[in-house]
C-alpha cells in the first residue's frame, strides 16, 4: 500500500522516471503475442456477425399477448442465438434471428409455437437480407482507407514521417487486437460494434498525437546538446505525459465500463454489450499502444538516423568521461525526475528561478 | 492585464474572460430557449430505441421480364430506397430485402410517415421522350375503322370532355395522321426519332381530332401495323381521369416503345399524349434538387446531365427546336405520368428543369428521388404497421443508467485527483452535455437526427474524450507550477501549448468524421455526424468556457494561493525552489489510482 502511495504522489508530482523506450523489446513481445492470440483466433473461431451483416429469418406470429422480453428469452432458447423481437401494430411478433436457413427454421418454428401457444402454421417464416448492406460496408472500407492515408500525410506534415509511421502501426495494433478478442469471445458483432470500433480509432490516435506533440517539443534542439540521447528524451516525454495518458484513460473508460460491467451484467447479452466491449478493448488497446508501441518505435526510427547515432556517441563519451573525472553533480541518466516538460534543450531559455514565486509560499496545512 | 513577465506575451494573454464567457452563455441560452420554443424538448431515437413503422413492399413483375425478380435487382432497390430515406445518413431508416420479393423498411417514430412512403416506393422511372400527339384526357370515341382514325372533335358529345385541353404549347388538339413513329430498330436512339420526326416535317394541325401516329414508314405502302392501330385504339379509349387507367395506360412499355401517357396542364387538366421512343433517362441525369424558381414564383426541380446526357439532350432538343407544335415539345416521364412537357424553341444542354405544380416539399422529394436513380423493379405496399423498438427500453435505461454511473466515477477521480480544479471539468462537461443534448434535439426535426444505442454509447465514451482536453490543460498548468511560477501566469502560459495539443488531436478526430461523411452512407454516415459534432462543441466549450473560466478563477485567492484544496497547491505537486521538499506534504491524495498497465 506505502509504495502504491508513493508512487502515486510522485505520479502527482510528475516525478516518475520508468524506462519504457529501453524495456520496449518487452512490450513489442507483448503485442505481438496478444495480436497473434488473436489472429489465431480469428483464424479458427472467426466473426459472429449479427443479423444486420447476413440475414437470417424472420418469424411472424399470430395477435398474442406474450411480452417482448418472454419472447426473447424463447426465441434465444429456441435458437441458441441472439433475437430481435419487434411487436408490431396489429399485436403480432416479428421475431429475427440471425443466421439461420430455411431448413433450420422448421424446428425452430414448432419450438416457438409451443413456447408462445400459437398454432404453429400461423407464424409465418421468411429469409431477412442484410440491412447493412454490402454498399455500407463497402463505403465504410474506403472511408477507412481514405483516412488512414491522410492522417498519415498529415501526420507526416505536423511531426514528420517517423511518428506517422509509429501512429499508424499502433493503429493497426489497436484494430487487430479489438478484431481478435471479438473472436476469442464470440461476441456478436453489429453495426454498433462496427461503429464502436470507429469511435476508437479517432481516440487512440488522440493519445498517440499528445504524446507526440510532447515528443516533438522535447526534442527540438536536441542535437545541440550532449547530455541526452534521443532515446533518453522520447522516454522522458513519455513519462511527462504519463499522467496525463493515464488520467484520460481512466476518465475514458469509466464510463465505458460501467455500460460493460453494469448494462451488460443487468441485461446479460445484448447490443450494448457488444458495442460497450469493442469500446473498452480499443481504448484499453489505444493508451497501451500510444505509451508502449507508438513512442517507443519512434525512438527507434529516430535512432537510426546518422545525426542521433553521431547524437548517441557524443552523449556516451560524454558520460563516460564524466565518471572518470569522479561522477557528474546529481544529473544522472536517464532524465532527472520531475523534469516535467523542460525540454531537454540546454539552450538559452528562460528558466525560472524561484524568487518570483509571490503568495505560494509556506503555507500552513 | 496579469501578463506573464516574461517570454512569449502575445500567447497567453487572458484576453477578455468575462465577456467571452458571457457571450457564450447567451449563445447557449438561446439555444435552449429555441429547443423549448420549437417544442422538440428530446432528440428523436432511433428504430432500434424507440421503435416506429415497417412498411413492407412488394416487387411487382413486369410483363415482358420474367426474370426481373432476382437478388441483384432486389439488392439494388434496397440501396436506392435506403439512400432516399436517409439521404443525409442521420434518419436511422433501415432497408432490408425480406423472402425473395419483398423489401422491408423501417423508419424511427417521428418521421413524417407519409413522405417516407411515398420516397421508398417511387421507381422514379424517368424518361425525355418527344411529343406526337396531345388530346384532351378524356376517351374519344371509337370509329369502327381501325388504323385511320375519323376526325372526331374533342368534347364532341358521346365524349366526357375533361375541360380544356391545353398544352403548353399553345393547345393543339390534333396533329395529322403522318406522322410517322419510329420503328424501335437498334438505331440509337436520338436517331430513330429524328427519322420519325422528319418523315413529314410540316404536319398540319386540323384542330379537331385526334389521331395517333400512323406505322413507322419504313415503306410508305406498307399497311398500318397491329401495334399501331392498337396503340391508337388504346390512345382513344385512354380515360386520364381515371387512375387505375392512366397506371395501366403504359405498363410494361419499354423505353424504345410509342407510348400513350397522361399528364396534367398547368391548370391541372389531364392530358392524354402519344410518345416516341425515349432519347434521354434518368441515367443521364448527374444531379437533381427542388429549388425555387423566384422568376416565375413556382418550385421547380432541376436537372443536371452527365456528359453522355448533355449530348444527347442537345441533340433531341436541337431535333425538336425544327418541329412545329405539338411535335416541338419532349414529355418528361416519370413513372409512366407526363409531369411536364415544354416545347423547345431552341438547342439546350447541360441541364434541364421540370416545372408543374410542385409545393416546396415535393419539388425536394422529386429531386431527392431522382437524384438517387430508378428503381430496377416496381413495388407496391403490401403493409404499414407500427413496431415497437428492436431493443426495448430496457436496453437504452441501461446504458444512461450505466452512463450516469460511470459518469459520476468520473467525479469521483476528477475530485480525488485534481480537487478545486475538477469543480471547472464538471462545469465544463455539464456545458458540453447540455449543448450535445440541446443540438440533437433542434436537429431532430431539422434534418431528421435520429440517435440510436450505438450513437447514445458514442456520446458516453464523449464524456471521456470531452473530459481529455481539460485534462491537457490542467497538466500543463501544473507543469508550469512546478517550474515555480505562480498560477496566474502559469495559467496564461500554459495555454498555448495546451491549446496546440488540443487543437491536433480534435484535428485528427474531425478528419475522421469529415471523411467517412463525405465517403459513406446509411449508419456509418449517422455515426460521422455524431463524432463531427462531438468534436467540435469540445473545441467550443474548452476554447469559450473553459479557458475563461480557469483565468477567472486563477484570480480567486483560493486558487492563486494554492489551497490545499485547489488542486495546485505548488507544495503537494512538488514546484521546484524555492519550495524544494523531498516528500509530499500530507498523505497521497486518497483515490485509488491505477497501476502502471
Amino acid at each position: 500500500m506505502s509504495r502504491i502511495s508513493a508512487f502515486t504522489a510522485r505520479l502527482y508530482r510528475g516525478e516518475v522516471g520508468y524506462d519504457f523506450v529501453g524495456k520496449r523489446k518487452i512490450w513489442y513481445s507483448i503485442s505481438v503475442l496478444i495480436a497473434i492470440t488473436a489472429i489465431v483466433g480469428l483464424g479458427v473461431r472467426g466473426i459472429n456477425e449479427s443479423i444486420d451483416f447476413k440475414g437470417g429469418a424472420v418469424f411472424t406470429t399470430p395477435k398474442t399477448s406474450i411480452s417482448v422480453e418472454e419472447a426473447v428469452s424463447d426465441a434465444q432458447s429456441a435458437s441458441g442465438k441472439t433475437a430481435l423481437v419487434q411487436k408490431l401494430g396489429n399485436g403480432s411478433l416479428r421475431i429475427q434471428i440471425a443466421d439461420i436457413t430455411t431448413t433450420q427454421s422448421d424446428p425452430i418454428k414448432a419450438e416457438l409455437a409451443k413456447d408462445l401457444k400459437v398454432d404453429q402454421n400461423a407464424i409465418t417464416a421468411d429469409l431477412v437480407g442484410p440491412s447493412w448492406g454490402s454498399t455500407i460496408a463497402n463505403k465504410a472500407w474506403t472511408g477507412l482507407i481514405i483516412f488512414l492515408v491522410l492522417v498519415v500525410i498529415y501526420l507526416a506534415i505536423a511531426f514528420e514521417w517517423r511518428m506517422a509511421v509509429a501512429a499508424f502501426v499502433a493503429l493497426l495494433h489497436d484494430i487487430v487486437i479489438t478484431v481478435g478478442v471479438y473472436a476469442l469471445v464470440g461476441f456478436q458483432v453489429s453495426p454498433g460494434t462496427v461503429i464502436g470500433l470507429l469511435t476508437i480509432l479517432g481516440y487512440s490516435l488522440y493519445d498517440t498525437v499528445v504524446v507526440f506533440d510532447s515528443l516533438k517539443e522535447q526534442s527540438k534542439g536536441i542535437t545541440k546538446q550532449t547530455r541526452y540521447t534521443y532515446s533518453e528524451v522520447a522516454n522522458n516525454s513519455i513519462n511527462s505525459t504519463l499522467v496525463r495518458s493515464i488520467n484520460t484513460t481512466v476518465v475514458a473508460l469509466l464510463p465505458v465500463a460501467g455500460l460493460l460491467f453494469i448494462g451488460g451484467g443487468f441485461l446479460g447479452a445484448g447490443d450494448l454489450n457488444d458495442i460497450a466491449l469493442s469500446l473498452f478493448v480499443g481504448l484499453a488497446a489505444g493508451a497501451y499502444s500510444s505509451i508502449f508501441i507508438a513512442t517507443p518505435l519512434v525512438a527507434e526510427l529516430k535512432e537510426r538516423e546518422p545525426q542521433m547515432k553521431a547524437l548517441r556517441k557524443r552523449v556516451l563519451a560524454k558520460r563516460a568521461k564524466e565518471e572518470q573525472a569522479g561522477g557528474p553533480g546529481g544529473e544522472a541518466s536517464p532524465l532527472p525526475a520531475g523534469a516535467g516538460p523542460t525540454p531537454a534543450v540546454a539552450g538559452p531559455r528562460d528558466r525560472p528561478r524561484g524568487g518570483r514565486s509571490s503568495g505560494s509560499t509556506g503555507r500552513r496545512r | 492585464m496579469a501578463a506573464p513577465k516574461k517570454g512569449r506575451r502575445s500567447a497567453g494573454s487572458p484576453g477578455r474572460p468575462g465577456r467571452t464567457l458571457s457571450l457564450f452563455l447567451i449563445v447557449i441560452a438561446a439555444l435552449v430557449g429555441g429547443m423549448f420554443w420549437s417544442g422538440d424538448t428530446a432528440p428523436r431515437l432511433g428504430i432500434d430505441l424507440a421503435g416506429g413503422t415497417t412498411i413492407t413492399l412488394k416487387a411487382q413483375n413486369t410483363p415482358g421480364k420474367p426474370n426481373a425478380i432476382n437478388k441483384t435487382n432486389m439488392d439494388t432497390a434496397v440501396d436506392i430506397m435506403n439512400r432516399r430515406v436517409n439521404g443525409l445518413g442521420v434518419s436511422e431508416a433501415e432497408v432490408q430485402t425480406q423472402g425473395s420479393d419483398n423489401i422491408v423498411v423501417n423508419i424511427p417514430k417521428g418521421t413524417n410517415e407519409a413522405q417516407a412512403r411515398q420516397q421508398v416506393g417511387q421507381t422514379a422511372q424517368l424518361y425525355f421522350r418527344p411529343v406526337l400527339t396531345v388530346a384532351a384526357g378524356a376517351p374519344t370515341p371509337q370509329p369502327s375503322t381501325s388504323g385511320s382514325p375519323k376526325a372526331t372533335p374533342s368534347g364532341s358529345p358521346g365524349a366526357t370532355p375533361s375541360g380544356k385541353a391545353s398544352s403548353s404549347a399553345g393547345g393543339t388538339t390534333a396533329t395529322d395522321k403522318a406522322s410517322g413513329s419510329p420503328s424501335a430498330s437498334s438505331t440509337t436512339q436520338g436517331r430513330a426519332v429524328t427519322s420519325a420526326l422528319q418523315k413529314d416535317p410540316s404536319p398540319t394541325p386540323s384542330g379537331d381530332a385526334s389521331a395517333p401516329a400512323s406505322p413507322p414508314a419504313t415503306d410508305a405502302t406498307t399497311p398500318p401495323d397491329p401495334a399501331t392501330a392498337a396503340l391508337q385504339k388504346k390512345f382513344e379509349a385512354l380515360d386520364c381521369s381515371s387512375k387505375a387507367q392512366r397506371t395501366k395506360a403504359n405498363q410494361g412499355a419499354g423505353p424504345k416503345d410509342t407510348i400513350v401517357a397522361c399528364g396534367q396542364d398547368s391548370n391541372k387538366q389531364w392530358e392524354k399524349y402519344v410518345l416516341g421512343p425515349s432519347a434521354l433517362e434518368g441515367t443521364d441525369v448527374k444531379k437533381s434538387q427542388g429549388v425555387f424558381d423566384s422568376q416565375n414564383a413556382q418550385w421547380i426541380v432541376t436537372l443536371d446531365f452527365t456528359g453522355a446526357g448533355s449530348k444527347k439532350f442537345s441533340t433531341i432538343t436541337g431535333q425538336l427546336s425544327q418541329q412545329q407544335a405539338p411535335m416541338n415539345q419532349f414529355a418528361i416521364v416519370l413513372d409512366g405520368n407526363v409531369e411536364s412537357a415544354p416545347s423547345v424553341s431552341q438547342t439546350l444542354s447541360g441541364s434541364a428543369q421540370i416545372s408543374g405544380s410542385f409545393d416546396q416539399q415535393s419539388a425536394k422529394d422529386l429531386g431527392n428521388v431522382l437524384s438517387y436513380g430508378a428503381l430496377p423493379l416496381s413495388f407496391h405496399e403490401e403493409t404499414v404497421t407500427t413496431v415497437t423498438a428492436a431493443l426495448g427500453s430496457q436496453q437504452l435505461k441501461a446504458g444512461l443508467i450505466a452512463g450516469g454511473v460511470g459518469f459520476l466515477l468520473v467525479l469521483i477521480y476528477l475530485i480525488a485527483y485534481y480537487r478545486g480544479l475538477a469543480a471547472i471539468a464538471v462545469l465544463s462537461l455539464v456545458v458540453s452535455a447540455v449543448l450535445t443534448y440541446t443540438l440533437m434535439a433542434l436537429l431532430g426535426s431539422g434534418i431528421g437526427f435520429a440517435l440510436n444505442l450505438p450513437a447514445v454509447c458514442g456520446a458516453i465514451v464523449a464524456i471521456g474524450i470531452t473530459a481529455d482536453s481539460f485534462i491537457v490543460y490542467f497538466e500543463r498548468i501544473r507543469d508550469e507550477i512546478r517550474e515555480g511560477r505562480t498560477l496566474r501566469p502559469a495559467v496564461e502560459r500554459a495555454w498555448p501549448r495546451a491549446r496546440r495539443t488540443v487543437l491536433v488531436s480534435d484535428f485528427v478526430s474531425f478528419l475522421a468524421a469529415a471523411v467517412l461523411f463525405i465517403v459513406t452512407v446509411g449508419k456509418v454516415q449517422g455515426f460521422a455526424f455524431t463524432l463531427g459534432l462531438t468534436t467540435v462543441l469540445d473545441v467550443v466549450v474548452v476554447f469559450l468556457f473553459t479557458k475563461p473560466v480557469m483565468t477567472l478563477l486563477a484570480r480567486r485567492k483560493f486558487f492563486s494561493d494554492g489551497h490545499p484544496w485547489s488542486g495546485l497547491d505548488p507544495k503537494r505537486l512538488g514546484a521546484k525552489p524555492p519550495l524544494r521538499r523531498s516528500r509530499p506534504v500530507g498523505g497521497a491524495s486518497s483515490s485509488d489510482h491505477p497501476k502502471e498497465a
